[in-house]
């Protein structure tokens, strides 16, 4: 009973969650370039503005200033995708793919979404 | 008109000159008293003894502080260095206790590697492809 308690819940803090966060993912997601920086943040997590802004310029060819990549890495924090941490003087850009769960939970992918295969 | 001299910021020139030669295995070029504990410190490449020279110069103007700590904070080298192989380069440095704010990375037709150089300042090796 209890256990049922409590994943009821979970379930609506998650749906509450779902909607409430839903649009800053979708619209981060929505961006070609912001999806080229998370498809490089997969690569390594972990990296600078500079890096970032090489890895655009030079292995995608995207000559975006580093004001518009900061914007972009706004967009993308402000739906969690990405999350910024000081190290010393330094500040890296790590990748953060857990608000992607969002999207299987509102729409269950067959298989894939089985709780027994999901990781613990 | 050519390039012979280019400098950095550093924090303590003592411990510059120390990185810059045995680090980094530059050779010390000049080395004249200016005033105070200042000194005319500039390194060149072993490989390039005629080469151009870097000047280690005294970080003590209050600008240098906030505009190094801005680059830093965002990864952003000061200069640049050709090495013949960077992977090499960094396993070498990293060897010697050198931190890296971005490890090598193959961007397009070259790679490179950013490292802090104790001093205030981030270096980038690069390596061109052969």
């Amino acid at each position: 009973m209890e256990r049922a308690w409590a994943s009821e819940l979970i379930g609506k803090s998650s749906l509450a969650y779902a909607g409430g966060v839903a649009d800053d993912l979708f619209k981060a997601l929505a961006d070609p370039t912001r999806r080229t920086i998370l498809d490089e943040l997969a690569d390594r997590s972990g990296q600078t503005l500079f890096e970032i802004c090489g890895r655009l310029s030079m292995k995608h060819q995207l000559g975006l200033s580093r004001q518009a990549v900061s914007q972009h890495l706004a967009v993308l924090e402000s739906a969690g995708l990405v999350e910024t941490r000081r190290e010393g003087r330094y500040k890296y850009h790590d990748l953060n793919t857990a608000p992607l769960r969002q999207i299987t939970e509102r729409w269950p992918v067959p298989d894939a979404s089985r709780p027994e295969e999901s990781t613990p | 008109m050519k390039i012979h001299l280019t400098s950095v910021f550093v924090d303590d020139q003592t411990k510059a000159e120390r990185f810059y030669t045995e680090i980094l295995g530059f050779v010390k070029k000049h080395d004249v008293p200016v005033g105070g504990e200042d000194r005319w410190l500039t390194v060149v490449s072993p490989e390039e003894a005629e080469g151009t020279e870097l000047l280690l110069e005294p970080a003590g103007h209050p600008a240098v502080k906030p505009y190094r700590d801005a680059l830093v904070a965002d990864g952003i080298p000061i200069a640049q260095f050709a090495v013949t192989d960077v992977q090499a380069e960094y396993e070498r440095l990293t060897g010697l206790g050198v931190h890296f704010t971005q490890e090598p990375v193959e961007m397009g037709p070259v790679t490179t590697a950013v490292f802090d150089d104790t001093c205030g300042n981030l270096i980038q090796i690069a390596t061109q492809p052969k």
